[in-house]
């Protein structure tokens, strides 16, 4: 059993580390903007694992790249802010976000069986990204000098579970899980904030995928970073992640505590996506989501999912709905809640409540 | 209670208007202005060739048919040579004719070049082994030099003809490497897979199955073909050894030299020639660019 | 099987040149009527005070490759022959032999090869890598139509119109010769200045449009890489631009473009050739194209098969230091 975070009225207010608000990606085709990331909030405390799934399509991987300021034209960041331990990372100058990546945020990018430059030994490429940064130093009787950043390489494999004698091999002479740890290897070598992992494992054996991911936790816990891990393996993410967000067509439309949300899911496609998971208890016919996502080009008025809906009212149509906490650190966007417990009303500022996603509560809010 | 009147959206590509004809040429040409620009530089090319004939007396691209050293005027507008050629003549008359070297030697060496990529590609084993060195040595030498001893050996019985199945000789290495490696590509498709199980026999599956697949590379390839063969036909001509009793643009240019156009500064002479030449290398270049956007998708410009 | 990538190499290397000897002593026999014969013959006809050389090389090539003595034979003794690199007599030049006419040609040709292959092919990537680079100065995007215009016009084509623009029109520079006519060549300082400026336009001719061929070759390689994985993980590794575009992109790119251009040597010699004969240059190219109009077969076969040997080293050479320079590739296995 994952170990939770939890608020109450004794525990300290802790800041969150990473707060994503309102954030829009929009890809410019020929034919029009599309919306790959549409309005997308929440926020993290520290060290804690947060998942995000959804089907392809569904923006997660362009949250990935965003996070890291790594849109490529036609792709934009169109709005919404990315606070970083109090720094907005979409206002940084394109210098300062250089620096930032790695050192604050670090990407274990998808596909990272390529992500390792053929031609540079794996020590190179641990100290390159190093020496980027600044190198590394150390004290030594007082007095700070500059050590060789590939003094500190064997020390980082062996973190990962990896031999040092691997730092003379080039990658085409490892293994796809090496080369996948020599990568984890990189990301926690300046101790990051925030990891963010798209699919790290999607190219693995099963036997090999958990080795890594357990490397994952231990090395993130050991240095107390935060990760959002992107995927569609739901129950790679049960085992692993605190919290479990849920994309639809560029929008979070549920974000829970992960047990919570495979005991009830909430929103309606959510229900339908835990539904079609094979069990080993239940035999039967595979259940599918009959229809298609949306079109990301000509999105459709009101709730993106009512085409697909069971649930789907008039109102469905023409609002859409809102993240919003239905339920005591239980945020769904769907009109079907919004008879029930929300406090949107009472309190008349949506933001305040958008802001409050996923940090703990002061003891003194109501 | 779920409103049973939802209507699915349908995928975008189908919601598209209907653009009419000359937006879609238009649409084209943005995206792929190589192909267009390529096209239109060879097609104005033929062009002078098919209607050149109209305004000029074409034997007049034979010596002795015109007053000879004229520099431009409104009799000749491209002036006439030494040996009393009128130059417009020639450039009508030799431009097909060098065209036709290209095309004629770009299709033997397209052809062979098929026949071996596809037997090296699909049969592999030994006969890859085989073919493969063979092309690989052929590629390392000097073709123009190869060309040039042939050439020089038989020199007395050039035409057009055997020009281009000198050039055509060499010409047949690098469509072999270009098809080879498609149907490397392409034999592990399922389609492929599916037919190799279901007992098709090999000729069917090449000719029916792989071919079809192959044609825009072929194109492409063909397109390459041609412009080396024009190249290395030029090569010849300019050093005198092309047919010698017709105008082709590069034993134009050979007569040129010979006759010191350069240094009496009879430009008309080499330069509409050496124009003519530049401006097929590119069109046939900006072609073969064009169409390697439409064979390699995942270099276009334009999501 | 597994075959060493070097022994392979090595076995193609003496293939080419089995194959070009034996293309030379073929071709005379195909034509009908054997054309060195004819041309001997003639050359004795119009002998004049050369008669006695004449005859006493019609003699030495009867007894070597006489038409008399079975094919095999001819052939081997023609191999053995070969292999020393024992041409014969120049039939136009008697008496001299035709292996001294190419050495004296030699280091012309070398030199203006050399130089122009290395700052075109330098030029070229590097041109080319910019320009497909998304952050590079603006007018090196302006720079792609005119280079891919430039590499598609042939050497010798560009070659007679920079003769005719630079040489006469403006007359900058010398329109032909290889040195001033008159003087002799020596090793004197003043002469290499004077060789030097002569060899400027036919070197430009050849690093104008083989800097084009480079520069679009090392732009499409760029593209494929700048999208690969490593690339897009380098950034996000937070290294600095210039880093990614040295040590990411070029370094990976700069791989087939090596491949390649052991792929055209044969095309750059080609075409440097026929730059020669344009320019009236005193290497190898000339040398071929008096031979060509005197029918002095035994020169056409001796530079074309020396060319062809020159190519197939430089070939290997580059082949064996591939290896070095991609570490997927080692001297073992394929």
């Amino acid at each position: 059993m994952t170990p939770r975070p939890e608020a109450g009225p004794d525990r300290p207010y802790v800041p969150p580390v990473l707060q994503v608000e309102d954030l829009r990606v929009y890809y410019h085709t020929l034919r029009g903007p599309v919306r790959a990331v549409d309005g997308v909030s929440f926020s993290m405390p520290p060290g804690e694992r947060l998942g995000l799934v959804g089907e392809s399509g569904s923006g997660k991987s362009t949250i990935a790249l965003s996070l890291m300021r790594m849109i490529k034209p036609p792709g934009r960041i169109e709005g919404g802010r990315v606070i970083l331990d109090g720094v907005d990372l979409l206002a940084l100058s394109e210098e300062q976000m250089r620096r930032t990546r790695l050192a604050d945020i670090a990407l274990v990018a998808q596909g990272a069986m390529n992500s390792l430059n053929p031609v540079k030994r794996v020590r190179d490429q641990i100290a390159d990204a190093l020496a980027s940064h600044g190198g590394v130093t150390a004290s030594q009787n007082g007095r700070v000098r500059a050590r060789d950043p590939r003094d500190v390489v064997p020390d980082l494999l062996q973190r990962v579970g990896l031999r040092p004698s691997v730092a003379g091999m080039f990658p085409h002479q490892l293994s796809g899980g090496m080369k996948q740890r020599v990568v984890i290897a990189i990301t926690i070598s300046l101790q990051p904030k925030v990891i963010v992992a798209d699919e790290p494992t999607s190219a693995l054996d099963v036997v090999v995928q958990r080795q890594i991911m357990e490397t994952l936790r231990a090395v993130q816990e050991e240095i107390g970073a935060a990760v959002i891990l992107i995927g569609h393996d739901m129950g790679l993410m049960a085992q692993f992640v605190h919290r479990l967000g849920v994309m639809y067509a560029g929008e979070l439309i549920e974000l829970s505590d992960v047990l919570a949300i495979f005991d009830e899911p909430l929103h309606p496609y959510t229900q339908l996506l835990i539904a079609s998971l094979p069990s080993l208890e239940r035999k039967g016919v595979f259940q599918g989501i009959p229809g298609l996502p949306p079109s990301l080009l000509a999105k459709p008025t009101g709730c993106p999912f009512r085409s697909r809906c069971p649930s789907a009212m008039s109102v469905c149509t023409t609002v859409a709905p809102t993240l919003r906490e239905v339920r005591p650190l239980r945020w769904v966007s769907c009109h079907l809640y919004e008879e029930s417990g929300d406090r949107r009303q009472e309190t008349g500022a949506e933001w305040q409540d958008q802001q409050a996603v996923g940090g703990y509560q002061p003891a003194a809010s109501g | 209670m779920a409103d049973t009147s939802v209507t699915l959206e349908p995928p975008v590509l189908l919601r598209l208007r209907e653009p009419g004809r000359w937006a879609a040429v238009r649409d084209y040409t943005r995206r792929n202005p190589d192909m267009v620009v390529g096209l239109i530089i060879v097609v104005a090319l033929l062009l002078v060739s098919l209607i050149g004939p109209f305004f000029v007396d074409v034997r007049q691209a034979q010596p002795m048919r015109a007053v000879p050293g004229q520099p431009p005027s409104a009799r000749y507008p491209l002036g006439t040579d030494d040996q009393g050629r009128n130059l417009l003549a020639v450039m009508v008359v030799g431009l097909p004719l060098t065209l036709k070297i290209g095309f004629l030697a770009g299709a033997v060496g397209l052809s062979i070049g098929a026949i071996l990529g596809l037997s090296a590609g699909y049969l592999g084993g030994i006969t890859d082994t085989i073919i493969s060195m063979i092309v690989d040595i052929v590629l390392t030498v000097p073709g123009l030099l190869i060309l040039i001893t042939i050439a020089a050996s038989i020199k007395t019985f050039i035409s057009v003809e055997v020009l281009a199945l000198v050039v055509a000789s060499l010409a047949w290495p690098r469509p072999t490497r270009t098809i080879r490696s498609q149907v490397l590509t392409l034999r592990e498709r399922g389609y492929i897979q599916v037919a190799r199980r279901s007992g098709v026999s090999t000729p069917e599956i090449i000719l029916f199955q792989l071919l079809p697949n192959l044609l825009p590379y072929l194109a492409a390839t063909f397109v390459a073909a041609v412009s080396a063969t024009i190249l290395a036909s030029i090569g010849l001509e300019v050093l005198g050894l092309g047919p010698q009793n017709d105008p082709t643009l590069g034993m134009t240019i050979y007569w040129a030299i010979n006759y010191n156009a350069l240094l009496r500064g009879m430009w008309w002479w080499w330069l509409p020639p050496i124009i003519a030449v530049v401006l097929m290398f590119v069109g046939l270049f900006l072609i073969s660019s064009g169409m390697d956007e439409i064979a390699n998708p995942r270099r276009r410009r334009v999501v | 099987m597994r075959v060493d990538y070097l022994v392979r190499r090595l076995i193609q290397f003496v293939i080419v040149l089995w194959g070009a000897a034996t293309l030379n002593f073929i071709l005379p026999r195909l034509a009908p009527g054997n054309p060195v014969r004819e041309r001997l013959l003639s050359a004795l006809a119009t002998g004049g005070y050369q008669q006695a050389g004449i005859e006493e090389m019609v003699r030495a090539y009867n007894e070597q490759f006489g038409l008399d003595k079975p094919l095999y034979v001819q052939y081997l003794l023609y191999l053995q022959a070969a292999l020393q690199l024992d041409f014969g007599y120049s039939i136009a030049s008697y008496p001299a032999k035709v292996l001294n006419l190419i050495m004296a040609a030699l280091p012309w040709t070398i030199s203006l090869l050399l130089v122009s292959t290395l700052i075109s092919f330098v030029l070229g990537t590097l041109l080319g890598a910019l320009m497909a680079w998304p952050r590079s100065p603006r007018f090196v995007r302006h720079l792609v139509l005119p280079m891919m215009a430039l590499s598609a016009i042939p050497y010798y084509l560009l070659g007679l119109v920079l003769v005719y623009s630079l040489g006469i029109l403006v007359p900058m520079f010398p329109i032909s010769g290889g040195y001033a006519i008159g003087s002799l060549p020596n090793l004197s300082w003043a002469f290499i200045q004077d060789a030097i400026y002569h060899s400027i336009l036919p070197a430009l001719s050849i690093v104008l449009s083989a800097a084009g061929f480079w520069a679009i070759g090392m732009r499409g390689m760029m593209v494929t890489t700048e999208g690969e994985d490593y690339v897009v993980y380098a950034e996000a590794k937070g290294i600095p631009e210039r880093g990614i575009f040295l040590h990411y992109a070029l370094r990976n790119a700069i791989l087939p473009q090596l491949t390649s251009l052991a792929l055209s040597l044969g095309t750059v010699v080609s075409g440097a050739v026929v730059v020669e004969i344009v320019f009236g240059y005193p290497g190898v190219g000339s040398l071929l194209f008096q031979a060509i109009r005197s029918l002095d077969y035994f020169v056409i076969y001796g530079v074309v098969f020396m060319t062809v040997l020159a190519i197939a080293i430089a070939t290997l050479a580059l082949d064996l230091t591939y290896p070095l320079v991609d570490p997927r590739i080692s001297y073992r296995g394929a």
